[in-house]
């Protein structure tokens, strides 16, 4: 066989110099007149070893990693072509401790392939899915959602097939499938190596959506901030037409489905599903009341499935190879498996999908490899800016949503911020409320203007300005805010103030901290 | 400031009018024109979607992307966001603050240099992320971030 080299065409390996690499390994190419094939994938996730080559020399693929493109000219020297050794040689990608301890079940090609390749997607295992859906009936294809016990990944976790059905049972005409990639939660990048690494993946499950909730038109709501995922979706809906199965008839089953990709334009708040619709819609991002839900009057007032990236990536999969398979992986009422996303101060940052039930101790030291600076873990915030930071002494929790909700913490769509123990948790706090002024929509008084008398507040207290009167203040402040705010911007942006205030009282102010208020929260 | 060739936004407005929630993208479609939103492409498209210049300004200054003032030549952002505070993005805000003398939001004295206030750009596994231009730079050191501001030299 010719040998194959594969570097990653992702945005984030990009941004480590993953193009000067492939660059440099092209030049060497031509240089030695090497019949090497260069093949761009997506990411595996691994970005603690990005930019990274893969080698396959007819024995699987060989990992090196990271690789600068000075360093390409010293590895083919060596031979790393052809089964030589190489100091940046990691063995096969797939033992990998990182990798193998994964199971891949919805990024399961994320990095084996050239994420435009048809051919390669469907050698991988796409196209099953639909294949299955478009012989199924809508009720059996939900049926198939359900019984996975797939929970939305966006942040809620709404159990899927409850919301399909919702949407089938209505009888409009017109319906509508929205996915939500907003991705705005820092620690989170799940979304955006799946659309860029896998975009198919996303494509083939609306396209299931569609068929099962008899919906003929799909938008991707993608962020402003993903430039590379914006043009991938869109050759990747032009390659999926061409193919026939996006479009007026999908693999000559006489269902029609087509997708559109707009763009946010720079709003977290946008992210909420009501304030996405609204946004689609060509008005301002506010949250709506519900009733009426989206799923019975959403988008342009019709019946609307709203899902995350990978709520719908994971789709093809179930249909493919049945919900039964799928809820085996999980515990309790939290079934398949997690993409979690490890961001923040670990030495190996990176995307982990496993099944539900993992300790947040063995993703952070087993998988994150403990602080990049060396220093002690101190506090890791869970699912992203409205999620609660959580102290060393939590790390045994399992996580799942159960579990996780018991500490008053929530997986939301898996961001994993670690800090060491030179964070300042008043600061933290502080960005908590700072960022709820600068993103809230306005609707809700004690979101818009609670949070920025909560920046005030703290602010005093950081001070040293009458604490402990400030501190009530606080804590007041943050519960009016929970109780007052129609979404999660206003009502949740208190779980990371007070979980800071209540494990870490020491940052705030250093001795006299009322223990009625520790005991508050 | 370009000035805005009524044709082309004639052109950029039938392209989109007809699309269902047609005004953030026609939004888009002008600023990647012009760089901005100019005042003058209001009305034209208060009378294309029928809907009110209020809306419109609403619309345009809800959302952070959408800027009215021609922004400089380079555009630089530091991730403001949680994972790459963990990892030093403050610092290397203030570095850059000290640099330029102007901080998020912000264009430098000589009219060279704009700084963007961005919350991640999902970037967060090679987190501290500054974007200059539209090149996203992942693991930026405070060395790393004196030779790219060098570069805009
Ligand atoms: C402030 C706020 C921001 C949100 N941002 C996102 C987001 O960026 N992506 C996402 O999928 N869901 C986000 N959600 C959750 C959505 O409202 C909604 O639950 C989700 O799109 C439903 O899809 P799922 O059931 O597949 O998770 C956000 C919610 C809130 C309150
Ligand atoms: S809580 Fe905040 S973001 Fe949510 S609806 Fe109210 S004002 Fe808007």
């Amino acid at each position: 066989m010719t040998t194959r080299l594969y570097i990653a065409n992702d945005s984030a390996a990009d941004s480590v110099g993953a193009e000067a690499v492939a660059g440099a390994v092209n030049a060497e190419l031509e240089a030695r007149g090497l019949d090497v094939e260069l093949v761009r994938t997506g990411s595996r996730g691994l970005y603690y070893l990005e930019p990274m080559i893969e080698v396959d020399w007819g024995s699987g693929r060989h990992a090196f990693g990271p690789v600068a493109s000075h360093e390409v000219p010293a590895l083919f020297d060596a031979g790393f072509h052809e089964g030589g050794e190489h100091a940046l040689g990691l063995g096969l990608t797939e033992d990998i401790p990182y990798l193998a301890k994964q199971q891949r079940l919805t990024l399961a090609r994320n990095g084996l392939t050239d994420p435009l390749s048809l051919d390669a997607y469907r050698e991988h295992g796409g196209l099953n899915g639909l294949a299955t859906a478009v012989a199924a009936s809508p009720q059996d294809i939900v049926d198939a959602v359900r019984e996975s016990g797939l929970r939305g990944r966006g942040g809620a976790a709404f159990p899927t097939g409850i919301k399909w059905q919702t949407v089938l049972d209505q009888t409009d005409e017109e319906k509508y499938i929205v996915c939500n990639a907003d991705e705005g939660d820092s620690g989170t990048f799940a979304d955006r190596m799946l659309m860029e690494g896998d975009p198919f993946c996303l494509l083939e499950g609306m396209t299931i959506a569609g068929i099962a909730v008899g919906a003929e038109t799909g938008y991707i709501y993608l962020r402003s901030e993903y430039p590379d995922a914006h043009e991938t979706l869109n050759q990747a809906i032009d390659i999926a037409r061409t193919d026939g199965w996006l479009g007026n008839d999908i693999m000559g089953s006489g269902h029609r489905f087509d997708i559109e990709v707009r763009l946010g334009a720079g709003a977290y708040i946008c992210g909420e599903e009501t304030a996405l619709l609204d946004s689609l819609e060509g008005k301002r991002g506010m949250v709506r009341f519900k009733p009426p839900l989206p799923a019975i009057a959403g988008l342009f007032a019709k019946p609307t499935v709203i899902n995350n990236v990978i709520t719908l990536a994971s789709v093809p999969v179930i249909l493919a190879r049945g919900a039964a398979w799928y809820q085996d992986f999980g515990q309790g009422r939290s079934r398949g498996t997690i993409t979690l996303q490890l961001a923040g101060n670990l030495k190996q940052p990176g995307l982990v999908e496993i099944a539900f039930g993992v300790t947040l101790r063995e993703i952070l030291e087993d998988f994150g490899g403990g602080s990049a600076s060396g220093r002690p873990l101190r506090a890791v915030q869970l699912g992203g800016p409205l999620g609660a930071y959580v102290a060393a002494d939590q790390f045994d929790t399992e996580m799942d949503y159960e579990e996780l909700a018991k500490l008053g913490a929530m997986l939301g769509h898996g961001g994993i911020v670690a800090f060491d123990d030179t964070v300042d948790m008043s600061a933290q706090a502080r960005f908590a409320m700072e960022f709820c002024a600068i993103e809230s929509c306005g609707k809700c008084t004690p979101c818009r203007i609670g949070s920025t008398r909560g920046v005030e507040v703290i602010d005093r207290i950081r001070a040293g300005t009458d604490v402990s009167a400030n501190l009530s203040l606080l804590t007041d402040l943050c519960e009016t805010m929970e109780q007052g705010s129609l979404c999660a911007m206003g009502g949740l942006t208190p779980a990371p103030v007070m979980s800071a205030l209540k494990r870490f009282p020491e940052d705030f102010a250093s001795d006299l901290l009322p223990v009625s208020l520790v005991d508050h929260e | 400031m370009a000035s805005v060739s009524v044709e082309r936004l004639q052109e950029l407005i039938e392209e989109h009018a007809h699309r269902e929630g047609a005004l953030l993208p026609l939004l888009h479609a002008i600023q990647s024109e012009w760089s901005y939103i100019p005042a003058e492409v209001v009305p034209p498209i208060t009378r294309a979607l029928k809907i009110s210049r209020a809306e419109i300004q609403g619309v345009i200054s809800f959302y952070h992307d959408f800027r009215e003032q021609a922004p400089a030549g380079h555009r630089i952002a530091i991730c403001r966001a949680e994972s790459c505070q963990a990892v030093g993005a403050r610092e290397l805000e203030q570095q850059l603050t000290s640099r330029l003398g102007v901080g998020p939001g912000a264009t430098t004295s000589d009219g060279r240099i704009t700084v963007d206030p961005i919350y991640c750009f999902g970037n967060c596994a090679c987190s501290p992320a500054v974007r200059i231009n539209d090149q996203l730079h992942g693991r930026v050191t405070s060395e790393r971030l004196d030779e790219l501001l060098d570069s805009l030299v």
